[in-house]
């Protein structure tokens, strides 16, 4: 080989070998990290299973949220307005968080179909809403003064 | 009137810009010197009516003049002076006014600093700046005029988002335009030499500086996004791998990947074709950013609006420019000769295998930032891509990156031999490890192989750059003086050992933040204390107290360890009067070794309020290391070779 060629070589072994391992990782990583999103109506029908981590969208319910005894400990229902989902949310709530407002919640569905949150978004804005809430609420056949999506 | 002042200036300058781009193109092409010397003229020219525009934007706000939509949107007469001057970049026409401004400086500065320069290089450098400008400009007048005037006039101003007013706000959107825009000079250089046909040393001496500089402000504009991030947040984070984060992080590691492409290029005349590459790569990520934040498909605290018009231009922008520049490069660019030869061992393997895993890190994060997007355009389900899936790609590629970081510096050009490298080495290595698993378990009494390597990784950054400095001064003969010897030691090289302690600063702050961080969020009544990490937390009182433009609630709570008194955090909980958003607040008591942060939540019940509360250890280290990188970047830029090929024909 000549050095110019072996140059070349040592040019596509590096770019192969790199890439190669870059896919594998993003690949494998990607399989474990992603999170769907999700309405009431689709966990009504079943469309989840208990033991996955999903994100599910919803307008809180005016009048459910509850505080418990520890003070950190709150629970609210989330509507689409077809349908309801209890969520559990330990910590505390994002300064925007409150009744009517639409909002986005992690975590995964328990064995009592109540939705154990371990996090809870609600952007910096009162008219703010996530795009995939706003379809959802289409979806649902619902309509809100709220549910214009409006980026800050 | 001086808005309308404002737009002419701003006509004026894409007048400018168009002369700038078309005529030195033309006399460089033909040969022509008078054709070819309008690139200057043009470029100060442009520059100046920019800034006449940008004035007349920022004298609109300062006069509270709400007839002007933009003003009205983003301002208020309570806002204090120095936010409504902050607020003319607080929105979207105000920062894309900040984007050309920012462009024809750089521009400005090419023109001035280029007199060395032989003119048909600058003449077409200027001409590829004058076409991004014609480019902002147009999309700024048509799509984002911020000079708009309402009719009637608004009473009283919108006021700007409470989370932009910060002091960190004030000066991070234009340290990182300055950044992404300076990427136009080393984009601008590799076109016009993809056309000219050349690209010997003096290019690459040119090119580099300038790429150096722009690195610099970029660095410097994502530390302080990161340092907003915590304190303005709230949740005592300081990185979120949230896309508009990642749409900055990624021009910043190609452009990483060319810093050190340039170094190979200038020494050993290879990697000629990879180094124009790298530059087309940098500014096409920088306007893929761009697009991202203000095309409103992101949805993040960073993007405004969103208009259809708006992100269909910069998409339109984005095709032409990257299109145009590879097209020319498949073209062009296999007329550059290929330079010096390189065994597999060698230090220019090395700096290849940087620039891959660089290359290759920028690649998972596209993948991960644009993926939820495009199932979104096919119509397919829902999803995002959260921080972990960034944690497992970044973490396994960074690895390699930081060991290769200290056998860098060390290896020689062309050829090396391992054994060599390793007895050389193999004492640092042996320190890192040592480092590694000594260090979390003497402060922590606790350590993960995970936390272990990561502080073996950035001891060993940090050991491996101090070396190739002392490693010159052990080598002085006995007679010159150890403060002679490094004060003969060129400043570039400097540059790399104070970058890469930077790095190792930065690894230590990652680590110990992520593996020892504390953190509470508790109901806490008036009159009782909270313990986290070995500190005492007293709520002593909660009361109300008025700002300028809002009205808040104010706690006080007094942290203690072991009885003594250590400080006394006030957090408060805001309403501005006008946005009528509450805002946290946070109080944070900074130190070398730890922070003490506090954020206050809502009341809970009377006397009893929601209390957010972390131990953060090392993270300031984080901000430190990043402005260390920093400092390298300049003393690498202005190191006399440079200064003196700028000097000659001065």
């Amino acid at each position: 080989m000549t050095p110019k060629r072996k140059q070349r070589m040592i040019f596509v072994i590096v770019l192969v070998v790199g890439f190669g391992a870059a896919t594998a990782l993003a690949l494998f990583a990607f399989q474990s990290n992603l999170l769907y999103f999700y309405s009431p109506s689709q966990i009504e029908a079943g469309e989840v299973a208990t033991d996955q981590m999903f994100r599910l969208g919803g307008l809180v319910v005016e009048g459910s949220v509850a505080r418990h005894a520890d003070g950190v400990t709150t629970s609210f229902d989330l509507t689409d307005t077809a349908d309801s989902i209890t969520v559990s949310y330990t910590g505390l709530l994002p300064d925007l968080f409150r009744e009517g407002q639409g909002i986005v919640a992690q975590g995964k569905i328990n064995t009592d179909g109540v939705f154990i949150a371990q996090e809870v978004l609600a952007k910096h804005d009162e008219n703010y809403m996530p795009p995939e809430l706003a379809e959802a609420l289409q979806a649902a056949g619902g309509s809100h003064p709220e549910s214009i999506p409006k980026t800050q | 009137m001086i808005p309308e002042l404002g737009q002419f200036a701003l006509i004026i300058a894409l007048c400018l810009a168009i002369a700038q781009s078309v005529l030195p193109m033309w006399g460089a092409q033909t040969n022509n010197l008078n054709l070819m010397s309008v690139g200057r003229t043009a470029a100060s020219g442009q520059f100046l009516f920019l800034l006449i525009a940008f004035l007349c934007l920022a004298y609109s706000f300062v006069d509270n003049d709400f007839s002007v939509q933009y003003v009205a949107n983003n301002s208020n007469t309570l806002l204090p002076i120095y936010y409504r001057i902050s607020a003319v970049w607080g929105a979207h026409e105000g920062s894309l006014l900040l984007w050309v401004l920012a462009l024809s400086g750089w521009g400005f500065a090419v023109a001035v600093k280029s007199r060395s320069l032989p003119d048909d290089v600058i003449a077409r450098v200027l001409a590829v700046m004058g076409m991004i400008s014609i480019g902002f400009i147009l999309f700024t007048l048509l799509t984002s005029n911020p000079f708009d005037r309402m009719f009637p006039a608004a009473a009283e101003g919108r006021d700007l988002n409470p989370l932009l007013q910060d002091p960190g706000l004030v000066i991070h959107p234009p340290m990182l335009y300055m950044g992404y825009v300076g990427f136009s000079v080393a984009f601008a250089f590799a076109i016009a030499a993809l056309i000219s046909g050349k690209l010997d040393s003096a290019w690459v001496r040119w090119s580099r500086p300038w790429a150096n500089i722009a690195w610099v402000f970029l660095t410097i504009g994502i530390t302080l996004g990161s340092w907003w991030a915590y304190h303005e947040l709230g949740w005592g984070g300081w990185w979120f791998w949230d896309p508009v984060e990642n749409a900055s992080f990624m021009p910043w590691l190609v452009a990483t990947a060319l810093i050190h492409s340039l170094a190979v290029t200038e020494k050993r005349a290879t990697f000629k074709s990879w180094t124009v590459l790298l530059s087309i790569l940098v500014f096409s990520l920088s306007l893929l950013g761009t697009f991202l934040v203000r095309s409103g498909v992101l949805v993040s605290v960073h993007s405004f609006a969103s208009d259809p018009a708006r992100g269909v231009y910069i998409l339109a922008f984005l095709a032409v420019v990257v299109g145009g520049s590879l097209t020319l490069y498949a073209w062009r660019s296999v007329q550059f000769s290929t330079g010096g030869r390189f065994e597999v061992m060698s230090k220019e393997t090395m700096l290849l295998l940087n620039n891959v895993l660089l290359v290759v890190a920028m690649l998972t994060i596209l993948i991960g930032t644009l993926y939820p997007l495009f199932l979104d355009a096919l119509g397919l389900p829902k999803l995002s891509v959260g921080p972990p899936y960034f944690s497992a790609v970044f973490v396994p590629l960074m690895l390699p990156l930081i060991f290769l970081m200290g056998l860098g510096p060390i290896a020689k050009w062309r050829r090396i031999s391992i054994s060599e490298l390793f007895h050389k080495l193999k004492f640092l290595l042996a320190i890192a490890v040592i480092l590694g698993v000594i260090l979390p378990i003497a402060i922590y009494r606790d350590t993960t192989i995970m936390t272990s390597l990561g502080i073996a990784a950035g001891g060993w950054a940090f050991a491996t750059a101090v070396y190739a400095v002392a490693r010159l001064i052990m080598k002085r003969d006995k007679t010159t003086s150890v403060f002679k010897s490094l004060s003969k030691v060129p400043r570039a090289l400097y540059g790399m050992s104070v970058a890469h302690i930077g790095m190792g600063i930065f690894i230590f702050g990652v680590v110990f933040t992520s593996a020892f961080s504390d953190q509470k969020e508790i109901a806490v009544k008036v009159g009782t204390s909270v313990d986290l990490a070995g500190y005492s937390f007293l709520l002593r009182g909660v009361g109300p107290n008025q700002g300028p433009n809002y009205q808040a609630m104010r706690a006080q709570v007094d942290v203690t360890q072991d009885n003594v008194p250590i400080v006394t955090l006030e957090p408060e909980k805001r309403v501005y009067t006008v946005q009528r958003n509450p805002m946290t607040e946070a109080s944070i008591d900074e130190g070398l070794f730890r922070d003490l942060y506090v954020a206050l939540g809502e009341p809970v019940s009377p006397g009893e309020w929601g209390l957010r509360i972390y131990y953060r250890p090392f993270v300031q280290w984080i901000w430190i290391g990043a402005m260390l990188m920093a400092i390298g970047g300049i003393l690498g830029a202005t190191d006399k070779r440079y200064r003196a090929s700028a000097n000659r024909a001065a």
